[in-house]
């Protein structure tokens, strides 16, 4: 079983990578922003030597990691629904489970990847460093991160009709939570009754999360718990609504 | 048997898409399910296949109910879809070898690549391969697993003639294999073609069954006599010993077997009573013209059942 999910998550990620739309999205775009956001804030050193630049990494990489899972999953999925590719898969001896767990291991593994790009190229554009003391809250994160936003993902192909529709209605849903959720605008700038819609919603917790993890100042190692608790709390319901409502055969 | 079905019913809302199948396929046999859209085909093999739930009869497929058949029966069937795409990333080596590596026990992707005949396109890219070579692809992926049973869901259905012939000589292949298909069709002279039995299927129920020559021998039987009456005439006279239907455009007709001896009475009949037979004809109907039958039911000139 074990040796099926690692075939699977390798197929994945080879179809991930030769798909232009994913892979700029989930590896492009971000990078993008990073220099962007630098060019446009400036990339002042703070109090303690650290540079602005890594106050950015948080909010990107909040923004790589539900591309790479809810986007990606939501318009992927949806797409080989339609086309009867999960059809042909059903007829096989492949357990179902491996098949969507591997969806959910290859957005971890991508996740994982895009932390350490935007880590890596964020240090050496930018000077962005990394605190110690986050590391363990970071690599939590990005686990319950990834994990719960795939199986949001799925759980949102249950509601898109057709392959035309994946993109609207994901977009629709991801976008305004980035402008209210630390992604691209700090918190502080952000009315309080905002703030307080975009607290109900996981993407600013996951935003929060890696915020803390990223902290430059933090002298005690960050648990950001309440955050992991909203977003595996979303990652929860929406496996149970994918589990009861995924469906395998197109839906024209 | 490798398939066993009594009396499979389907039901969609209130319309009965499958009313009272019987089917029985014995292992390496090709059967096809020939009949018109909307006729029940999709339907009945996609309950064999395990992707819908009966509402009433048995079902068996290779021993096993699919409704309740664990994953290890999937290692023995193999699945054309009638409409599936692959996925456009991969070449068409890496869609087979996926498939290959759901199996326990897989043929060689080359191998199989070879007996499709893709062999020459394995590294292309599925997105660029053409309607026919996607179909090969959909059975390549099917026969990977080397499965006893494949299921074919109307495998040329929007081909051009010459990719038409082509899949028809993949599909004869399978038989080489030794496998036992179950295909749909639409088309006559595609089940004629490939399949041992055909079972003809229409309005969710099977109205003929048997081989291509017995199918042909239906049309014997079939043989119309017909001329024209006067439909407005209020007595219209018919020759008292022959069975004859008249539909409303006032066509007379006779189906018979004995052409001969009623050609010579409905004609010894006209002679005596002096009646003109307007546009008489006799038609041997083609094994198209029994289909159109069967399929139609009830064409408007058959008054009576033959």
């Amino acid at each position: 079983m074990a040796g099926r999910l690692r075939q699977q998550v390798l197929f994945d990620l080879l179809i991930f990578r030769r798909n232009p739309a994913s892979t700029f999205f989930t590896v492009i775009l971000p990078l993008i922003f990073l220099v962007i956001f630098t060019s446009i804030f400036g990339n002042d050193t703070l109090a303690n030597g650290a540079k602005v630049a890594t106050l950015y990494v948080p909010g990107i990489l909040a923004l790589a990691i539900i591309s790479a899972t809810t986007v990606n999953l939501a318009i992927t999925m949806t797409a080989r629904r339609e086309r009867g590719i999960l059809k042909r898969v059903r007829g096989t001896p492949m357990p179902p489970w491996v098949f969507v767990a591997s969806q959910a291991v290859a957005g971890f593994a991508l996740s994982v990847m895009m932390t350490v790009l935007i880590t890596v190229v964020g240090r050496i554009l930018f000077g962005v460093t990394l605190n110690r003391l986050g590391i363990g809250s970071l690599i939590i994160t990005v686990l319950i991160g990834a994990m719960s936003f795939a199986a949001m993902g799925l759980a949102l192909t249950t509601i898109i009709p057709s392959e035309e529709a994946a993109p609207a209605v994901t977009n629709a849903l991801v976008l305004p939570l980035y402008f209210i959720s630390d992604v691209f605008i700090p918190g502080d700038q952000i009315p309080d009754w905002i703030q307080t819609v975009a607290n109900l919603f996981p993407v600013k917790h996951l935003s929060l999360a890696l915020q803390e993890s990223f902290n430059p100042f933090a002298d005690t190692a960050p648990w950001p718990w309440d955050n992991w608790l909203v977003i595996a709390a979303w990652g929860a319901a929406a496996a149970l609504v994918a589990i009861r409502g995924f469906r395998w055969i197109p839906r024209r | 048997m490798t398939i066993e079905v009594e009396r499979l019913i389907k039901r969609y809302g209130r319309r009965v898409a499958v009313d009272g199948i019987d089917l029985h396929v014995a292992e390496g046999e090709i059967v096809a399910f020939l009949g018109p859209n909307g006729a029940g085909k999709t339907t009945t093999i996609e309950i064999l296949e395990g992707f819908r739930r009966r509402d009433d009869g048995s079902v068996r497929v290779l021993g096993v109910d699919p409704d309740s058949a664990p994953l290890e029966w999937r290692e023995r069937i193999g699945i054309v879809l009638q409409e599936s795409e692959p996925i456009p990333e991969l070449t068409a080596r890496e869609a087979v070898a996926q498939q290959a590596a759901y199996y326990r026990d897989p043929r060689n992707v080359d191998e199989v690549l070879d007996i499709v005949g893709l062999a020459d396109s394995a590294g292309q890219r599925t997105r660029k391969l053409s309607g026919g070579q996607k179909r090969r692809l959909d059975l390549a992926q099917a026969l990977v697993g080397n499965p006893d049973l494949v299921f074919l869901d109307e495998p040329t259905t929007g081909f051009d003639p010459s990719a038409r012939r082509e899949s028809w000589d993949m599909i004869e292949a399978l038989r080489g294999l030794g496998k036992t298909v179950l295909l749909t069709t639409h088309y006559m002279d595609e089940a004629e073609r490939l399949a041992d039995r055909i079972e003809v299927i229409v309005g969710g129920t099977i109205v003929a069954r048997g081989t291509a020559a017995a199918l042909a021998e239906q049309v014997k039987a079939a043989t119309r006599i017909s001329w024209r009456v006067d439909p407005s005439s209020e007595i219209t006279f018919l020759p008292p010993t022959l069975d004859v239907a008249i539909d409303t455009s006032g066509l007379a007709l006779i189906s018979t077997d004995d052409v001969t001896h009623a050609l010579h009475t409905l004609t010894g009949w006209a002679l005596d009573t002096g009646i003109e037979l307007q546009d008489l004809q006799v038609k041997r109907p083609t094994l198209e013209d029994v289909y159109l039958v069967l399929t139609d039911q009830a064409p408007p000139e058959q008054g009576h059942k033959p």
